[in-house]
């Protein structure tokens, strides 16, 4: 009986067995580690109060005081410094979405033509590449922001593109803006309807191409309904979209719409920087794909646009995005070098001025890295997914 | 092992590193025999390096005259320059002893920061440079335009109250430092350039047109700037206070560089005192006897770092103004020292 319940007790508990001990290493290691953190968290604390700064989140409920030239919210020097967060964080996210939107399409055309047979596109491609991969992105955006916007004419004589329509100077670039008036809800629903018409007709196109192998032309035929009913729609409503021309008063244009330069040429320096990496990703992923897939396409008569699509793409993306995602995240990253050009992104306004004027460093830190931490963490939580979709099509 | 438990030991002293371990300043300084002091990263009158690497400026003498008080020679102090936005952290984290970086001195700077200003070296007030072909005369016509500011400021907010008081509109154009915000004003980004008024008559001699520019009358603010210390260490904090009230007396009292060795025997008590020939007072503040000799001797008294760095003779062309004795109509006033 003695005997038994002691090699019971063996089982579950016994620190010569390895599993045992491996869990009680583990509790300990963990024990440790909120220990630490607890005690750091309390000395900070104390040590904040001893000096006499101030602590808390209380502040992003305060008046920030301050004004910010880019704000997709409304705002205004009486917003809070929680507001000012939310307006760094849009504008960071502004950033790196026009860039990795740009940097991609760009990234694919050089990387394609990487690979074309054609000598001078080829070559064209490459030295592109070599420049703008080996130069610092700094240095890009200190190039594009200061020679070559911050040399563009004053207000007062600036560029006009388009008969008068577009203009470009020192304070950014200026476009009509579009303006909707009554009728609009009838030439939206009808732009929602032709959208569903498309669809249905890409469907059906597709079933009967898999039941009969007839093509049938559907780009062609959804541009056709796509115009034909915004061009009949809007001359039968009265032409409700109208435009607001910029114009030259006071000290600057007013009115339309505009692109500040510190945001022009972070933008251009983040999609050139990145479009290199993306180009290489995509020219050694489609060169993964080995040749004899080429040929066998070759022998099946399959055109060259049939060889890229069906064959060759679907394989190569399996190389691709895991590699691209990388070059997402570090473009979302790079955004914050917007601090030198003052555009106003999250580390700009938010670990830049509303840190200064609070003085409250570890809260402001603390959140703008847990920012970038949870962007960077549902990026790739999205191309994961998009992989395993991708994933699938191999056979 | 043995290295195992030296890494855990040397983590758990870092771990309880307590608050109560603050070693205070003035030992700091003398054991590491200099001075390390925060200032500007670059503006001309109040702290700049000159063409031999040697740093120059009101700012600056406001720390030399501290080393002097403290170690006795006004070239032990090492300068860290520090963009505006850095300047608090460094003080707060010890990087630096003491603070003299045009800093305006608020009641949140005072109360939030974990600092304490010991005082103004110099009364400013902030106003905007305009280019003279825009037919801008006065601040009230500013209506919708771009200014460049440097970001971090009090300039920042007080740009923005002032707006919003005059119920007019504008756009900020941010940069981290004043020379970047030279650049944007001369490339036409913005329309006007705000600052304080001392920094603009700095800025627009930097300008490849300095008559094309013109500073606007209005002065939109209060800005007195002083030096400023950690919170909690009280001998540092009066130190720092003193060493400048201290000139300021000097030349109440007509003490000065050149006749300051003449002053070690004048019968003047209030002389004595500031020289340090009579009534103990360094002892009283943890410094040697001749701390004031120290001071005057090595930096000179108040007028003479005035009008070295930023008076009429100077590119900067500053009047006293404000900033002249209390005697002179100014506002610069001191407590006695005795």
């Amino acid at each position: 009986m003695k005997h038994n319940l002691n090699s019971t007790q063996r089982s579950w508990f016994n620190i010569n067995d390895p599993r045992v001990r491996s869990v009680i290493y583990q509790i300990l290691i963990i024990l440790g580690v909120i220990w630490a953190v607890m005690t750091i968290a309390g000395n900070v604390v104390a040590n904040l109060e001893a000096r006499g700064i101030a602590t808390g989140f209380r502040f992003l409920g305060e008046r920030a005081g301050f004004g910010v030239s880019q704000a997709l919210i409304e705002y205004s020097s009486n917003s809070t410094y929680g507001r000012v967060f939310f307006v760094g964080l849009l504008n960071t996210l502004l950033v790196s979405a026009m860039g990795i939107v740009a940097a991609t399409f760009l990234g694919l055309f050089v990387g394609l033509g990487r690979l074309t047979p054609n000598w001078l596109v080829r070559k064209i491609c490459m030295v592109y590449i070599e420049i703008f991969r080996n130069i610092p992105v700094l240095l890009q955006i200190f190039f594009w922001y200061y020679v070559v916007l911050q040399t563009l004419p004053r207000p007062n004589q600036s560029i006009a593109l388009l008969g008068d329509l577009v203009f470009i100077n020192v304070r950014g670039a200026y476009a009509p803006r579009p303006i909707l008036e009554s009728g609009i809800g009838i030439l939206t629903t009808m732009l929602i309807l032709a959208v569903v018409a498309v669809i249905a007709l890409t469907i059906w196109a597709r079933r009967r191409k898999r039941d009969t192998g007839e093509e049938f032309p559907v780009l062609w035929t959804s541009l056709g309904i796509l115009v034909g009913t915004m061009t009949v729609g809007y001359i039968a409503t009265g032409q409700p979209l109208v435009f607001e021309i910029p114009e030259l008063r006071g000290f600057s244009f007013d009115g339309g719409m505009r692109l500040r330069p510190e945001l022009l040429a972070l933008w251009l320096a983040l999609t050139i920087y990145t479009s290199t990496f993306i180009a290489e990703i995509i020219r050694s992923g489609i060169q993964s794909v080995s040749h004899g897939q080429t040929e066998a396409c070759r022998a099946l008569s399959l055109s060259e646009r049939q060889r890229m699509k069906l064959v060759v793409l679907p394989q190569a993306l399996r190389v691709i995005v895991p590699p691209l995602t990388s070059q997402y995240l570090n473009l979302t990253k790079n955004s914050s070098l917007a601090v030198a050009i003052g555009y106003p992104d999250l580390v700009s306004v938010f670990q830049g001025t509303a840190l200064n004027q609070t003085g409250q460093a570890i809260e402001i830190v603390g959140m703008t890295m847990a920012v970038y931490l949870l962007i960077s963490l549902l990026v790739s939580a999205f191309m994961n997914w998009f992989n395993k979709r991708v994933a699938l099509v191999e056979r | 092992m043995k290295k195992l438990a030296t890494v855990a030991a040397s983590i758990a002293a870092a771990l309880t590193f307590s608050a109560a371990a603050q070693a205070a300043t003035l030992d700091d300084v003398q054991s590491r025999d200099t001075l390390r002091c925060g200032v500007s990263d670059g503006l001309p009158g109040f702290s700049v390096t000159d063409s031999d690497g040697n740093w120059v400026g009101l700012d600056v003498d406001t720390c030399k005259a501290v080393a002097a008080a403290v170690l006795g020679d006004a070239d032990k102090v090492e300068f860290v320059s520090l963009t505006a936005v850095e300047r608090f952290t460094a003080l707060q984290s010890g990087e630096v002893d003491m603070l003299s970086r045009n800093t305006t001195w608020t009641t949140t700077r005072d109360a939030s920061l974990g600092i304490n200003f010991t005082g103004t070296n110099y009364y400013d007030g902030q106003g905007f440079l305009i280019n003279t072909d825009l037919g801008v005369t006065s601040a009230t016509e500013l209506d919708g335009a771009a200014v460049c500011v440097a970001s971090g400021t009090t300039t920042e907010l007080n740009l923005a109250d002032y707006f919003e008081a005059q119920g007019m509109s504008f756009e900020p154009v941010l940069y981290d430092t004043s020379d970047q915000t030279v650049a944007g004003f001369e490339a036409g980004r913005c329309d006007v350039l705000t600052s304080d008024t001392s920094q603009l008559a700095a800025l627009r001699i930097q300008l490849s047109d300095p008559e094309g520019a013109m500073i606007l009358p209005e002065i939109i603010s209060k800005e007195p700037l002083g030096p400023a210390v950690r919170q909690g260490d009280d001998q540092w904090f009066n130190i720092v206070k003193w060493a400048l009230f201290l000139q300021v007396n000097a030349e109440e009292y007509g003490v000065s560089s050149s006749n300051v060795d003449d002053m070690l025997e004048s019968d003047d008590p209030n002389v004595s005192r500031i020289v340090g020939t009579s009534g103990d007072l360094g002892s009283l503040l943890g410094l040697p006897s001749d701390w004031g000799y120290q001071i005057i001797s090595q930096v000179g008294n108040y007028a003479e770092m005035f009008e070295r760095n930023v008076g009429p003779d100077t590119p900067l062309e500053l009047e006293r103004g404000t900033n002249a004795l209390w005697t002179d109509g100014g506002i610069m006033y001191a407590p006695p020292v005795r």
